[in-house]
């Protein structure tokens, strides 16, 4: 028989291995959000303060145009860039700046709900003590102990920054005979057979060939019939179409 | 049942319900949406059931982007800022200064504590303010507020025309000090609590050597008028720091990340209104201040009376509990 680890069918799982942040919606539903890590973000804000160093530049060379009145427009506008650049895109813009939006970041409340005025100006404002003592040094350090990669002003506001969801292809499973599992099969071995066959297409026919032979002793089959079945047992849990 | 024939029946909801939220996405019409939130929960449901009869994860996962889309359209935690300006400068603002008092008293003393004191002891040995302040700043502002000069300010040629100049100075330099003295409230309260007493020494400092060089008459009658804004919003931005701080040394029955959480909701507020603060603050200094056409006098008179409704604003205003809404 097959070894399994899977869990019975009502156990509450154990947490993930990956960095996954389940958040449950009032309507009992787990949505698992994927925190960025301490890379990506703050290649993120590189992109981010290049952009506001572009604005800045620009404005100026306009302004210098303009004399006295430049100058006072200018100290606002730097004020304005400088504490505000961060503040205005992440409510205006779903969350995301420039930077983050190039990255495929967003910024989120911990609960998955849109981040608002008061948590961004928080999060944006504390970034200066996440600057300290040099180069966001205290951030990163708190980014990298934090098991959902945190800096202190996300803490503080309670904001999460994840990687944004990006639209799903349907998988073409191959083609293949339903077939009726030999034995029962439990949630999670269905659900790994249904991967298998939909993930087929990304997989060289070596490694497919490789995983299914795993199996090929507990379904009763030859080895080199082990892809076709499981196919075969996808195709039934599909259904006809 | 299979997942096909679950697909298939269920197909067209999700496309109605996806279409649905991009439009709402993007912020268009937001007619025809009265059943939203029904179809939403109807999704919900579809998710938990191709959870539970285990389909395949394709299908789960395109459920729940759907979901997680939903949910960031339904649920929105309500900014108490920005819904109501009106109410939050009329009322809002100083009854939190009023909730807050232990804070604001804390900073208020160290702020103006370090600040009186520190006049008054340079005022008295007037060598000190040489070990506090380097030399040639002190004499910058000697040239700054000196009576034969005419004009005030931070530079002495400065004439009427760069009132705008030092409005947008003093708004990039004054709300980043108190955005500082804010954020460093993280460490414990103990960079508030510096910043608090370090600019209440430099700006003790530099009004007793003033004085006590005879400078006196043209800087108070500079420095009164924008002052009551100006201090007390670095005073009130001392507090929300130090709130901060407190909630990680004292975070009673809450985990400290909690208590930091709801603290900071707290002083970000605070926050907003010391902005309000130096706004006005800014443009009193930039446009008042400067002036020197009025007399001392009048420049006393009229500091003392925006003193006067400072106070009387974050003490009183919105007492009653039918304040304008």
């Amino acid at each position: 028989m097959l070894e399994t680890t899977a869990l019975p069918r009502k156990a509450t799982l154990s947490p993930p291995l990956d960095t996954r942040h389940q958040v449950e919606t009032p309507e009992g539903i787990d949505l698992p959000l994927r925190p960025a890590g301490l890379m990506v973000r703050a290649l993120a804000f590189a992109i981010d303060l290049g952009l506001r160093g572009l604005i800045l530049g620009l404005l100026f060379i306009v302004l210098a145009f303009l004399g006295k009145l430049g100058a006072g427009l200018g100290s606002i506008l730097l004020f304005g860039v400088s504490w505000w650049y961060m503040v205005l895109f992440e409510v205006l813009n779903q969350g995301r700046s420039p930077g983050k939006q190039w990255m495929g970041l967003r910024v989120v409340q911990d609960d998955g709900t849109p981040i608002g005025w008061s948590a961004s100006l928080l999060r944006n404002l504390l970034r200066f003590v996440d600057l300290l003592p040099f180069g966001y040094f205290l951030g990163a350090i708190s980014c990298l102990q934090h098991p959902t990669f945190k800096r202190l002003g996300d803490l503080a506001a309670g904001t999460l920054v994840i990687y944004r969801e990006q639209p799903l292809t349907r998988p073409q499973l191959p083609e293949a005979t339903p077939l009726r599992p030999a034995f029962a099969l439990t949630l999670p071995e269905q659900r790994a057979i249904l991967a298998f066959a939909e993930r087929q297409g990304e997989l060289s026919e070596a490694r497919a060939h490789e995983l299914a032979s795993i199996l090929a002793q507990p379904l009763q089959v030859p080895a080199p019939h082990a892809v076709v079945a499981l196919n075969g047992i996808a195709r039934g849990l599909l259904g006809p179409a | 049942m299979k997942q096909s024939l679950f697909e298939t029946s269920h197909k067209a909801e999700w496309e109605q319900f996806s279409l649905t939220l991009d439009r709402l996405e993007h912020g268009k019409d937001a007619s025809r949406i009265a059943g939203f939130p029904k179809d939403y929960r109807q999704l919900c449901q579809h998710l938990a059931l191709a959870r539970e009869r285990g389909y395949s994860s394709f299908l789960i996962d395109s459920l729940q982007q759907l979901v997680l889309r939903g949910h960031q359209q339904l649920y929105r935690h309500r900014s108490r800022l920005g819904a109501n300006i009106l109410g939050f400068i009329l009322a809002d603002f100083p009854r939190l200064v009023r909730e807050q008092w232990r804070f604001v008293l804390a900073a208020g003393l160290m702020f103006f504590g370090s600040l009186i004191s520190f006049a008054l002891l340079v005022y008295l040995f007037p060598d000190l303010v040489y070990n506090l302040i380097p030399a040639e700043q002190v004499s910058e502002m000697q040239s700054m507020y000196d009576p034969v000069a005419g004009h005030l300010g931070r530079t002495a040629e400065r004439a009427a025309s760069e009132d705008w100049v030092m409005f947008g100075y003093y708004i990039m330099h004054n709300i980043g000090i108190a955005f500082q003295t804010f954020a460093s409230g993280l460490f414990f309260g103990l960079g508030s609590a510096f910043f608090l007493l370090f600019n209440g020494l430099i700006i003790g400092a530099v009004a007793g050597h003033l004085t006590h060089v005879g400078y006196g008459q043209t800087f108070w009658s500079f420095v009164i008028g924008h002052g009551a804004f100006e201090l007390t919003a670095i005073a009130l931005a001392g507090a929300a720091g130090l709130k901060l701080g407190w909630a990680l040394i004292a975070p009673g029955r809450l985990p400290r990340a909690e208590a930091l959480r709801l603290a900071a909701r707290k002083s970000v507020l605070l926050i907003c209104g010391v902005m309000l603060f130096l706004l006005i603050a800014a443009f009193i200094e930039a446009y008042w201040s400067s002036m020197t056409a009025p007399e001392p006098m009048t420049k006393y008179l009229v500091g003392a009376a925006l003193w006067a409704l400072v106070a009387t604003y974050l003490l009183f205003a919105g007492r009653t509990r039918h304040a304008p809404e």
